[in-house]
């Protein structure tokens, strides 16, 4: 089993800058990051009219399907994905084998330009996610958890 | 696996629907949709085929209110129940915090129900879950049939844990809510508890 997710503002700001980064350098039009069980975890570029709940949930089903796919041929994992539309282009890569880097860009940016952005990003993005690991699993984490009571959720349902 | 966010303080949890073919897993999500507010849920998808059996699954994302100053926001997923698509169920499997067994009342569905609960075991502990200690209840869906079997006799059948279990008509809405119900509150105090043991 994985360890639970959690996210502290300090490593979602430096996951952010990195996001925001490769919108700009590999002239895209959405980036988002993608835990493997569909939570999405960071967004930017134009995506205020894009369901980025759904393509979360939808992108992370598409890893475990190809996951799957890897495994019946003996391979650990496709790393990277790529779908051509006629107007928007997406590129899905697995980093660190911990989350997933989505990319969506159209004619004004190139597959060739996008890999080698996600290439550094995903360096980036790992070495981020190895540190939050390392506190997420030190003790004194989630004590937010820890101060509900059970009428705090009972609460939750009195409508 | 949940995923709090200390930033936009959020606590998300996975919820699975999981039962044989056609015993109404997507119905229950489907109610849930049309009664929960707009701005407490997402969009639903179904990857369905043409015949509107579940393909690979259903996803509806709600939002049930917030605990301590953190919203509580709910993914809830169904398996596809064909007996051939084990390997999606599988998938969806990965990461969940709860599960809900929907199994269809209907006497001639018996085998098909227990079949389907030792699938459930079985690709649980794939995943590394026991189905004795992960957050679970059971709903006996379509009680409104005729050929209906005695609720005693489900139990026997499947619930020898003594899980919460809920009496359904999913079509109609009846005991769509208070499964959910019992559900979420099981993961949060597993949360709960898990934090504390850590």
């Amino acid at each position: 089993m994985n360890p639970q997710m959690v996210m502290y503002e300090e490593e979602f700001n430096q996951i952010q800058a990195v996001v925001e980064r490769l919108v700009k350098e590999a002239n895209a039009k959405v980036v988002f990051i993608v835990d493997k069980n569909g939570q999405l975890i960071a967004a930017a570029g134009d995506t205020e009219n894009l369901d980025t709940t759904s393509l979360a949930s939808l992108t992370a089903g598409n890893i475990a399907a190809t996951g799957g796919m890897a495994r019946l041929l003996r391979e650990n994992e496709f790393a990277t994905q790529y779908h051509e539309g006629e107007k928007a282009n997406i590129h899905i890569q697995l980093v660190g084998n911990r989350v997933i880097l989505v990319v969506i860009f159209d004619a004004r940016s190139s597959l060739g330009l996008v890999r080698l952005r996600v290439r550094r990003a995903s360096d980036e993005l790992n070495a981020i996610f190895e540190a939050l690991l390392t506190k997420v699993q030190s003790p004194d984490r989630n004590d937010v958890l820890t101060e509900i009571t059970d009428a705090d959720i009972d609460n939750l349902f009195n409508d | 696996m949940s995923f709090i966010n200390y930033l936009s303080r959020e606590i998300n949890c996975k919820l699975v629907y999981y039962g044989p073919g056609l015993c109404g897993k997507t119905t229950n999500l489907q109610f849930i949709y049309n009664k929960t507010a707009p701005e407490a849920k997402g969009k639903m998808i179904s990857l369905a085929t043409e015949q509107e059996r579940t393909l690979f699954f259903d996803f509806l994302p709600i939002s049930l209110g917030e605990i301590r100053g953190f919203r509580t926001r709910f993914h809830l997923y169904t398996v596809p129940g064909q007996v051939f698509y084990d390997a999606s169920r599988k998938l969806i499997l990965k990461g969940v915090d709860g599960v809900i067994f929907v199994a269809d009342s209907q006497i001639e569905r018996m085998e098909a129900n227990i079949e389907s609960m030792e699938n459930l075991r079985t690709n649980l502990a794939e995943q590394g879950y026991s189905l004795d200690k992960i957050p679970f209840v059971i709903q006996y869906n379509k009680r409104d049939l005729p050929s209906a079997a005695p609720i005693e006799e489900l139990r026997q059948a499947l619930n020898a844990n003594n899980v919460p279990e809920y009496e359904a008509v999913a079509a109609k809405g009846d005991g769509v809510f208070d499964t959910l119900k019992a559900i979420t509150k099981l993961v949060l105090t597993e949360l709960k508890k898990g934090s504390g043991q850590q």
